[in-house]
This record gives C-alpha cells, sequence and structure tokens, in this order.
C-alpha cells in the first residue's frame, strides 16, 4: 500500500515552500500549507494562479522545482510514484474516463493494475448515486454527469483516503454540479476524507468546504472558513471574489415577486 | 523450385503453334498443368506475403511506438518510409539483388541475392510505410486526457501501453496494417522476378506466351488472396473498434486457419524438379520427353535442359545441373573415362559401373537395349563394305561428319586404326550430314547405327574388322543424388533392356524425315507405348 493516510498527528498533505516554473513563467511561488486529515478544502482562484498546480503535486504527476511535498508526514519525492498514485483519489474536470472500458472495468481500474481483489462494483456505483445497470454501459453511452460521478467512483475504489479534484464540475450544467457537488460532500464525510477541490466558482467552495484558499499568481492570498470569508476577514483578494456571488444572490433577491 | 520457376525452359521444348502437328492439345495440357501449380503457388505467396508482413509488424510496431513520443524520429522513419514507398516494386526487387551480392561478397558468401531473401526484405520495406503511419497516428490521436488518467490511477508505463494505448491505438493501426496486407499481396506477385514462385509466375509466364488466361488466374487468384484477408483483417479491426471479443477471435482464427490451410503445400516437402537432360540431336530430344513423361507419371515436376553438349552433359550429370540423361557407353569410355581399349558390351558397362561408384559417384540405371554407335556409312552402290576397304581410296573421298565426330576419340581411333586419310573432311549438323551424302557432297558419312535415315536410305554401314570403335550401348544415368532413390530409379528401371534399335530407328525417323514430321513429344509417346508392351507378361 501507499503512505498511511489514516487519520493522525501528521497533517495529511503538506506544501514546504514549493516553487514551479513552468519556461521561466512561475506558476507556484514558495507556497507553504499544510492541511488537516479529514479537511475538505477549496482552492479558488482566476485561470492561471496556480491551483492545478498545486494539486498536481501530491501525487507526482508534476515535481516541484523547490520545496517539499508530504504526503501524510511522508517526503512524496521519495516514494514511488506509482504506488503513490494508487493510493490517491484523482478526478479530473475533462473526467478521463478510459473510453473502451466498461464502467465496471473503468471503476475496478486501480484494484486490477495492482493485483487487487476485484472491487465491489454495485456498491461502488450505488455510492456515488448511479444504479447497478450501468455497469456494462461504456463510458460514451453516458450523460455528463454520469460520466464524472463514475470518475469519482473510480478515484474511490481503492479505498484512497484523499481526494484531489481538479474542477471536477467544470464541464457539467448547474442542477448536476449542484447535486454532484452535495453528493461529494457527503462521500467525503461518509468516509472520512481528505479533499482538496479545485474550483473557480467562489459560491461552490463557499457551500461545501470547510476551509477556502484563494490563490493568485502562485500564491495563497486567502486562507479562511467559509463563514470568515463571507464576513470580509480574509483580506481584498477574498473579497472580490466573494463578492460575485452575492452580488449575484442580491440581485436574484430583488428579481423575487 | 515448382515447375513455374524456370517458365522459359519449360516452355522452350515446345515448338511454336502451327509447325506441330496438333498444338492445341499440346497447349491445353500446359494450361492444364498451369491450374494444377496454383495451389502450391498460393501457398509460398502467402508464405511469403506473411513473412514479410511478420517482419514489418516486428520492425513497425515498435518503431511506431518510440516515433509517436518522439516527433523528429517520426519524421525521419515515415520519411524513410515513403521514400522507398516512391520506388516502384520492381525496382526495388532488383535493386536487392547487387545489394545482397555485395553482402554476401564482404561477408565471404553464403546470402542468397535470389529468390525468399531478396522478395522478403523489398516488401518487408513495402509494407513498413503504412504500418509505421497508422501507428503513429493512432498514438498521437488518443485523447491526452485519458493518458493522463492512465498516470494518475498509478498504471506503469507497460500497464498504460496495454491496457490503454495499444486498444485505444488498434482501431488505426489495423487499417494501415490492412493496407499493407494488400500491398504485400499484390507486390509478392513481382517476386517471380528474383526466381521465388508466387502467383506472378502464371502472370508473367501467360505473359510470355500470350495465354491471357494464365495472366488471368494468377490475378484473380492474387486478388481473391487480398480481399480475403482484407476482409478478414477487417472482421479483427470491428471487433477491437466495437469491443467485440467474438468478432476478434473468429477474424484471427480464420486468418490463421487460412495461413495454415494455403502454408501447408509449400511447408510439405515439396518435390523439386526433376530436369532431364537432352544432347543435341533428335534420339535424344525423343528420349528425354519419354524419360520426363515416366517422371510425371509417378508425380515428378520436369524440366528439361536440352542440346547439351556431349562433355557438357556428364558433367552437368555429375555436378547435378541435370537429374538423368542418356548417355552412350562408347562415349564415357573414350570421353570420361580416358580408355582407349575395346572391351566386350558387357565388359564395358560393368567397367563403367564400377568407375562411376569410385569417381563421380553418378548412377547407372541400365542399358536401354539398343545401341548408337558411330559407324562409317556409304551410299548404296558405291562398292565398300568395310571400313578397311576405305584406306586405299580415302584420299580421293569426302568424308561428311557431325559437328562433335571429327574431334572425338573414336575417329582418332578409326583413322588411326586404318589409315585413313580423306581429301576433306565437313561438319554437318545430322540432319544435313545425311543430305550431303544423299547429293554427293561427302561420299562417307559418319552415321549413327540407330539412325532412322540409315534404312529409310537404303545407306551402307561399314564393317569394323578391326573392333577400332567401342559399344555405343544406349544407358541411362542418374545424378548422385538419386543413387539411393529408390523411387526415382524404381520410375525408370522398367525402360531397361526394353527399346530396340528398330523401335528407336522408326522413332527417330519420324522426327527426323522431311515430310508429315512429328515432335519429339509425339515420337515419344509411341515408344512409350511399345516399351509397356514389353513391359507387360505377354498372355
Amino acid at each position: 500500500m501507499g503512505p498511511d493516510l489514516e487519520p493522525s498527528d501528521q497533517p495529511a498533505l503538506a506544501y514546504e515552500q514549493v516553487s514551479r516554473r513552468y519556461g521561466g513563467v512561475s506558476a507556484l511561488d514558495a507556497v507553504s500549507l499544510t492541511v488537516a486529515p479529514g479537511s475538505f478544502v477549496a482552492l479558488v482562484g482566476k485561470s492561471g494562479s496556480g491551483k492545478s498546480s498545486l494539486l498536481r503535486l501530491p501525487n507526482r504527476l508534476d515535481t516541484p522545482d523547490e520545496g517539499r511535498v508530504l504526503v501524510a508526514g511522508q517526503d512524496v519525492a521519495h516514494v514511488d510514484p506509482i504506488r503513490l498514485r494508487r493510493g490517491i483519489g484523482y478526478v479530473f474536470q475533462n473526467i478521463g474516463l478510459f473510453p473502451h472500458m466498461s464502467v465496471a472495468e473503468n471503476i475496478g481500474i486501480v484494484p486490477r493494475i495492482d493485483d487487487r481483489p476485484a472491487v465491489d462494483v454495485t456498491a461502488a456505483l450505488e455510492r456515488v448515486g448511479l444504479t447497478p445497470d450501468l455497469a456494462n454501459r461504456l463510458p460514451a453511452q453516458l450523460s455528463g454527469g454520469q460520466q464524472q460521478r463514475v470518475g469519482i467512483a473510480r478515484a474511490l475504489a481503492a479505498e484512497a483516503k484523499l481526494l484531489l479534484m481538479d474542477e471536477p464540475f467544470g464541464a457539467l450544467d448547474p442542477v448536476t454540479r449542484d447535486t454532484l457537488g452535495r453528493t461529494v460532500r457527503k462521500l467525503h464525510d461518509d468516509l472520512g476524507l481528505t479533499t482538496i477541490l479545485v474550483t473557480h466558482d467562489m459560491a461552490e467552495a463557499l457551500l461545501l468546504a470547510d476551509r477556502i484558499l484563494v490563490m493568485s499568481q502562485g500564491r495563497i492570498v486567502a486562507d479562511a472558513g467559509p463563514s470568515d470569508m463571507l464576513a470580509g476577514r480574509a483580506g481584498p483578494e477574498a473579497d472580490a471574489l466573494v463578492a460575485i456571488p452575492r452580488e449575484q444572490a442580491r440581485r436574484l433577491h430583488e428579481l423575487a415577486p | 523450385m515448382h515447375g513455374w520457376g524456370r517458365p522459359s525452359k519449360q516452355l522452350a521444348g515446345f515448338a511454336p503453334p502451327g509447325t506441330t502437328p496438333n498444338p492445341s492439345s499440346e497447349e491445353q495440357g500446359l494450361v492444364k498443368e498451369a491450374f494444377s501449380q496454383l495451389p502450391p503457388l498460393i501457398g509460398s505467396h502467402v508464405l511469403l506475403a506473411s513473412a514479410a508482413m511478420g517482419l514489418a509488424l516486428l520492425i513497425g510496431l515498435p518503431l511506431g511506438l518510440l516515433s509517436a513520443r518522439r516527433p523528429r524520429l517520426a519524421a525521419v522513419a515515415v520519411g524513410f518510409a515513403g521514400l522507398v514507398q516512391t520506388i516502384p516494386g520492381l525496382a526495388l526487387l532488383a535493386l536487392f539483388y547487387p545489394l545482397l551480392l555485395a553482402i554476401s561478397a564482404l561477408i565471404g558468401g553464403g546470402v542468397p541475392a535470389l529468390g525468399f531473401l531478396p522478395a522478403l526484405l523489398a516488401l518487408t520495406l513495402y509494407a513498413l510505410l503504412p504500418i509505421l503511419r497508422n501507428v503513429i497516428a493512432g498514438l498521437q490521436g488518443i485523447d491526452p486526457a485519458v493518458l493522463q488518467a492512465a498516470n494518475a490511477v498509478g498504471m506503469t508505463p507497460r500497464q498504460r501501453l496495454r491496457l490503454v494505448e495499444a486498444p485505444l491505438a488498434a482501431p488505426v493501426a489495423m487499417a494501415g496494417i490492412r493496407t499493407a496486407a494488400v500491398w504485400t499481396i499484390g507486390t509478392a506477385t513481382l517476386a517471380t522476378t528474383v526466381g521465388y514462385p508466387t502467383l506472378g509466375n502464371p502472370i508473367f509466364a501467360g505473359l510470355q506466351i500470350e495465354r491471357w488466361d494464365l495472366v488471368l488466374a494468377g490475378c484473380v487468384a492474387a486478388a481473391g488472396l487480398a480481399l480475403v484477408t482484407d476482409f478478414l483483417l477487417g472482421l479483427i479491426e470491428r471487433g477491437i473498434g466495437r469491443r467485440n471479443r467474438r468478432l476478434t477471435i473468429v477474424g484471427s482464427a480464420l486468418l490463421a486457419l487460412g495461413l495454415v490451410a494455403a502454408g501447408l503445400p509449400a511447408l510439405r516437402p515439396t518435390e523439386r524438379t526433376i530436369t532431364v537432360g537432352a544432347k543435341n540431336f533428335s534420339e535424344q530430344y525423343i528420349l528425354s520427353r519419354l524419360i520426363g513423361a515416366r517422371l510425371e507419371r509417378a508425380g515428378y515436376h520436369v524440366a528439361y535442359r536440352e542440346g547439351l553438349g556431349s562433355a557438357v552433359a556428364f558433367r552437368a550429370l555429375a555436378s547435378g545441373d541435370i537429374d538423368v540423361y542418356v548417355e552412350y557407353s562408347g562415349t564415357l569410355w573414350a570421353g570420361a573415362m580416358a580408355r582407349s581399349d575395346t572391351p566386350s558390351r558387357a565388359a564395358m558397362l560393368e567397367g563403367i559401373a564400377r568407375w562411376m561408384a569410385t569417381g563421380p559417384k553418378t548412377v547407372l540405371i541400365g542399358p536401354l537395349g539398343f545401341e548408337n554407335a558411330y559407324a562409317l556409312a556409304v551410299r548404296p552402290g558405291s562398292g565398300f563394305s568395310s571400313i578397311a576397304d576405305l584406306a586405299s581410296r580415302a584420299p580421293k573421298l569426302t568424308l561428311g561428319a557431325d559437328l562433335e565426330f571429327l574431334d572425338r576419340p573414336e575417329w582418332h581411333a578409326i583413322r588411326d586404326a586404318y589409315d585413313l586419310r580423306f581429301a576433306a573432311t565437313r561438319a554437318y549438323s545430322p540432319t544435313f550430314m545425311y543430305r550431303a551424302l544423299r547429293s554427293g557432297q561427302a561420299d562417307v558419312i559418319s552415321a549413327f547405327s540407330s539412325d532412322g535415315r540409315i534404312a529409310a536410305d537404303h545407306l551402307i554401314v561399314l564393317a569394323d574388322p578391326k573392333q577400332a570403335v567401342p559399344h555405343y550401348d544406349a544407358i541411362l544415368l542418374a545424378s548422385p543424388t538419386h543413387a539411393n532413390d529408390a523411387r526415382f530409379l524404381a520410375a525408370l528401371r522398367p525402360l531397361v533392356n526394353r527399346i530396340s534399335v528398330e523401335d528407336m530407328r522408326s522413332a527417330n525417323y519420324s522426327v527426323d524425315r522431311d515430310a508429315a514430321k512429328t515432335t519429339p513429344a509425339t515420337a515419344a509417346r509411341w515408344l512409350d507405348k511399345r516399351v509397356r508392351s514389353r513391359t507387360e507378361p505377354s498372355p
């Protein structure tokens, strides 16, 4: 198995002075961060603020130029990336299901490549709100929301305790976004996960997360809980982002008869 | 090699249409033979095409994999394969001949420059482009998100290749493999030109003798082969594309079955072609056809090499270039054995058998039963009955001889024994020699005792009281490879001691006479009947 990700006195995830540059452009600038086990953290920021870059480091899809990344206290640079990845759930915006594999095969891929017993596909489907009759369908035969539910089921099938989600609802319609967000929050609570959710939607972050990080130009410029964020105690960048949903809510309220 | 490997030689023995008594029946036999050759040709065709495809896949798949991630390598590899594609197939095959010769010379020989190897290499290069191009396109066409997901779930590079990249690139790659297979099967017909038997054999042979049905047979067979292969590869392609494992398995199984079925006749130990030799006169042509017909009845493929010089024939036999021919005991005795004595028939045959066993290892199957001795003959009424009578009158006479006689030890023996000094000696081809005697241009000729024209022209064969000329029993000889070939020897032994000199003269005359000539093949058939009537026990 990969690193022990059970809740402990160790942070589930820690960044120490992490920098990453792409061709001279700084994507991450000496970021330090610790995430406590069991927390639901939202990373918010504009495109290019560095939030996705931050998410790609814990499972070594990318490597920092400087600094260390620790998962459950272990420096990931010293962990075999294959083992590391099989122990961390990862969900993409563009879903990334294997188009030639059935829903059941997609969900069971990590145990399969890891020579572990097959997963209970029915339970995995029901956990993400899908009916078991979808097991033999191909991804192309599912709706976008159903596909992303399969993507989440796949990420959790290997009993990962750390779930990294890179704008998982970005391509979905608002109704699906909302219900899928609730599903993820429930899974987080039920399974005792540590979840990092990258999103550019502050409302989503405020509704789902325990802790919201605002990123700008490769730095974390705000770090607060939802209520502090809404109360304007998280700094100007956070206020600017919070202002948008607040303004939308105000206008919706005015429109109401 | 199958009979079609040397179409020109095989056809050389047949007279051009119009001059033989019944050309159509002989040609029909030829066409029938051509169609009967198709199954083994399909087998060797499939063998070559599948070997080339196998080698091209062995090179193209890994090269395509490497190239898909290295744009510079991809440019070089596809560029090279594309360049090869611009070379006409025939030229590519032709270029491998000097190339392989040079390589063979460089490493001290042993590399065949003709046949399977150059054909395999040329076809492999030809098949490379579509395979390479489609493997690269198939791999590059995979959604990057899918590859990222494969990494994120913790696949090793090998797992990613096996579980994700290969199945996703397979439909596109299979389309390239299909194209390559169809090209290879078509282009393989050209391998005929470098001496490998394919369905190109009837096509090229048909072009040579203007038999369009042969050309069509080769084309239809090759096209059919390509269509069936394309269909089966298409099944596999659809099976992979639709994730229909049963379709893939059915396609693969049928393809494998077809390969085995087509390959079986090629893998079965094939009869190599038996080459029957003949010297350059009618009796030899007739006997070679007689021998050939018997071997064909015994199931052999037969080719003929005719018009051999006397000395060349035995050397060709000893080296295995020809498998069987009819020699004359005296020719061997005085020639290859360099003996100057003239023992009895039996002693000479025994001596020849002993000499062969210790020396050239060729096989004396046995005497045919007649002699074709060198003799001197004169016109009726010239007053001579013996060579001894000639000696005093020779300085006023002209000797007409066949093209070899004056250089032969027999002539030297006769000349020295009887002290013959002719006024002039002239060499003719046998037919013209008899005409020269008839017309008076020659007074004495070197006749052959089995020659039908001796009886027809009422010639006087001069006696040899000093026994200067050895016996010339017609003897059937086989090359060393057939020393213990029971089946081969059994097919020819019935000829031993079955041909009388009268029958041979009749057969010879039917071919040599000026009017109503028959072909050597027809004469051989008549002679064969005579032989069989003698072989069967009388009631």
